[in-house]
């Protein structure tokens, strides 16, 4: 059973923010209207924020820049503060360690998003819409079954949704190898924004397996994860610059 | 047939049945305009979203959950009054359980509105019960909300039991039917026989006794919901024994303010006395010194540890975004402790003083105002330089401290006079310092979040209607009950009447002079 990480190599990264679009279109995430996202509701599964987070900081002058980006997606904590706090089991962590969310069930009580130090976690605050055609090419995959509603489907308003590792893709992989009769194979299984990344800055695999990339990646000197000290043990790792 | 005191009919029984005035109407008009508004407001945010109100990203939560804590801390008095001076026999409590009760049955049905606001998808409610996971402390909340209404409703009606039995037995010959079938269904049959007497007062016991950890329950549970996560303000240990002090603070608070307003307008002067506000002030003292208390460790240790999520929390509450409703809050709670306390200390023979006069007291708040105005408004550069200097800037405020201090001290006897007016002063400012302090516990912590922007958060008028239309349908919840059922429960006054007829009859043996202390006489010449 293979345990699902990724490593984001912050040297390689060029701030594109081609993840987080790659990943709006994969996952239907819906776009709000700029008022709702200066109140700070837009919803970025993969946000790309700069460091500082406050812009107003960064008083240098091209090309002697301070500011440095980070990307974002759900760290798949090995502790997640979130699926602890569901009241209905609407999050939980499955054996492969993806912390994933059920839209079908989910009441929108809010604690895990409070308690996400991370704030991955996202609600929807108003029926989501798009505009003109888009809403004709939203991406069809949706993982469903009674009471159970995962992967890009369109959630409904007033639940909480988040960065799945395009769980969706994984399901597919497994169909795929089923309806070719042969085993799966971990690497026949990136999410959206690994695909996309023009850098090559990300890596997804196996953690459990010691000759993965993301594996090998995870003992560099260079390697962190954000907020440490809350005890999260995210499966997301950083390779610092330099 | 079950008879009443005369007394307690004409002063309870009677007006029950009495056609309300106009004032009474009035009143349930306005109500129920409020709460008209605010039902058309959340049938708004239901039809929308919650993105009706003012919360956002990372703001989760607003003034929906702050109303939640406050209204079930409110509630705590009926638990604390009712159950615990039951159980240790104290006999003042007679007149004002009823009262408490209904505050704590009143209370956690508003209370439990406010999650209903809260929640994103109302209609999957049920999914709680039908998929709850155990582990979650919003279970364990909504668990113990349950238990606590329902526990709470059942002593409330226990208790009520004998009174509604006395009604329906005394119902005049005018009155509606629906009345008397609502008495006689309610009234259980009570008949008033030794055997049911037994019965009662030993279900009245248990479930008195089981009141108390259930009421400390809830209030440790819904701290928990904030202390089990890992974010920067709400990670304490004391959290628990927090809420349910300021419980139990802002519940007695709360009760002065319902039993004042019920003593006004139902005329009960034979039943509410000064020493019941005596009595209570002093339950309140004591809750107001452990309330500093456990605010100052609280804090302390933020500040003594200075961590790097920590302390930007307590900085905005010090001096930054949410100083205002901090300071407030304590502001609030120094006042209440004030009027509580130091009429208490000043000796009588000060009251010849001239500082001790409420006029004194009106023309040191004028000082305070003049001198507070000065420092605030904006006044020509070279004054503004010379006030805006360290030393003036710093004397000017401790002069405003001053004339206010005076001012409080000038006020005292007339507060040592008029208890009643004091302790309502005191349960209006606890009662708002304690919603202010639930707000500085939830908001500031949400917008100071790690690796997001800070923001701030302001409710929006969906938000503030609801809140208005769950105050007002508190306020009616009491208007019909005590138009329905005495306000004072009768017979437990007329229980605490033969006790104390009994205990007139007690002879004290008048005191001994002292016995000769040989030490005493030690070493003196006689």
């Amino acid at each position: 059973m293979p345990r699902w990480g990724m490593v984001i190599d912050l040297d390689k990264c060029v701030a594109c923010q081609g993840c987080s679009i790659a990943c709006r279109f994969e996952n239907n995430t819906p776009a709000v209207s700029p008022e709702e996202a200066l109140q700070g509701r837009s919803i970025r599964w993969n946000d790309v924020f700069p460091l500082p987070i406050d812009p107003a900081e960064d008083k240098d002058v091209y090309p002697n820049v301070t500011t440095r980006y980070l990307t974002r997606p759900c760290m798949h904590c090995e502790n997640p503060p979130c699926i602890k706090v569901c009241p209905v089991q609407a999050t939980y962590k499955d054996e492969e360690g993806i912390v994933r969310m059920n839209y079908a069930r989910c009441i929108g009580c809010r604690l895990c998003t409070v308690a996400c130090p991370y704030g991955v976690r996202y609600f929807n605050w108003y029926a989501p819409e798009w505009e003109g055609s888009l809403s004709e090419h939203l991406n069809p995959d949706r993982i469903e079954a009674p009471g159970d509603l995962e992967g890009p489907a369109v959630r409904p308003r007033g639940v909480v949704e988040k960065c799945t590792f395009c769980i969706h893709r994984l399901q597919k992989a497994r169909l795929q190898a089923e309806a070719e009769q042969r085993d799966f194979r971990p690497d026949e299984y990136v999410p959206a924004c690994v695909e996309t990344c023009p850098a090559k800055a990300r890596y997804f695999g196996d953690l459990d397996n010691p000759d993965s990339t993301v594996a090998q990646l995870n003992k560099s000197s260079r390697a962190f994860v954000e907020l440490e000290e809350a005890g999260t043990h995210p499966k997301v790792t950083y390779l610092r610059e330099g | 047939m079950l008879k009443v005191n005369p007394r307690d009919k004409t002063r309870l029984v009677d007006p029950l049945f009495a056609a309300p005035g106009w004032r009474f109407w009035l009143a349930v008009v306005f109500l129920l305009a409020v709460i008209g508004w605010g039902a058309s407001m959340y049938l708004r945010q239901l039809t929308y979203g919650l993105g009706e109100t003012g919360m956002d990203r990372p703001v989760y939560w607003g003034i929906y959950m702050v109303n939640f804590i406050f209204l079930i801390g409110v509630s705590m008095a009926g638990t604390l009054i009712s159950a615990a001076l039951q159980l240790t026999n104290i006999e003042w409590r007679r007149p004002i359980t009823r009262i408490a009760e209904t505050l704590t049955v009143f209370g956690l049905l508003v209370a439990s509105l406010q999650l209903l606001f809260d929640i994103g998808r109302p209609d999957r409610l049920l999914n709680v019960v039908q998929y709850g996971r155990l582990q979650s402390p919003l279970l364990w909340d909504a668990n113990s909300l349950t238990l606590y209404i329902l526990t709470s409703i059942l002593a409330l009606y226990l208790q009520l039991l004998p009174d509604i039995a006395l009604l329906r037995d005394n119902c005049p010959a005018n009155a509606p039917w629906w009345r008397r079938a609502l008495y006689t269904r309610l009234g259980l049959g009570w008949k008033g026989y030794r055997s049911q007497w037994g019965r009662l007062q030993k279900a009245i016991t248990v479930i008195s006794i089981a009141i108390i950890p259930i009421g400390v329950s809830l209030h440790t549970i819904t701290s928990w919901v904030f202390s089990t996560t890992v974010q920067p303000g709400w990670k304490s240990t004391i959290l628990g024994p927090y809420f349910v002090i300021g419980a139990i603070f802002s519940g007695i608070g709360m009760l002065f303010i319902v039993m004042t307003l019920a003593w006004r307008l139902l005329k009960l002067d034979e039943y509410i006395q000064a020493r019941h506000y005596r009595a209570l002030g002093w339950l309140f003292i004591v809750m107001s010194a452990l309330w500093f208390y456990f605010t100052y460790t609280e804090n302390l240790t933020l500040v003594a540890e200075q961590e790097a999520y920590e302390f930007p929390v307590l900085a905005s509450k010090l001096w930054g975004s949410y100083s205002f409703s901090f300071w407030g809050m304590v502001a609030l709670m120094v006042v209440a402790f004030w009027i509580m306390v130091v009429p208490k200390l000043l000796p009588a023979l000060l009251r010849r003083v001239v500082v001790f006069q409420p006029r004194f007291a009106l023309a040191s708040t004028g000082a305070a105002l003049v001198a507070a105005f000065f420092l605030i408004s904006p006044q020509p550069a070279v004054t503004h330089a010379a006030l805006m200097d360290l030393n003036t800037n710093t004397f000017g405020w401790l002069m405003v401290i001053g004339f206010v201090a005076c001012a409080g001290l000038g006020i005292s006897f007339w507060l040592k006079q008029h208890p009643a007016v004091s302790s309502v002063a005191a349960g209006a400012c606890v009662v708002a310092g304690m919603w202010l302090e639930r707000w500085n516990i939830v908001i500031p912590t949400l917008t100071h979040p790690r690796l997001i922007p800070y923001t701030i958060y302001l409710p929006s008028p969906v938000e503030i209607s609801l809140s208005a239309a769950s105050l007002a349908l508190l306020a009616l919840m009491f208007l019909v009950f005590f138009k329905l059922f005495p306000v004072i429960s009768i017979w437990e006054v007329s229980e605490g009447r033969v006790v104390e007829d009994a205990q007139s009859r007690v002879e004290i043996p008048l005191p001994e002079p002292n016995e000769p202390n040989p030490l005493q006489s030690w070493g003196s010449r006689r």
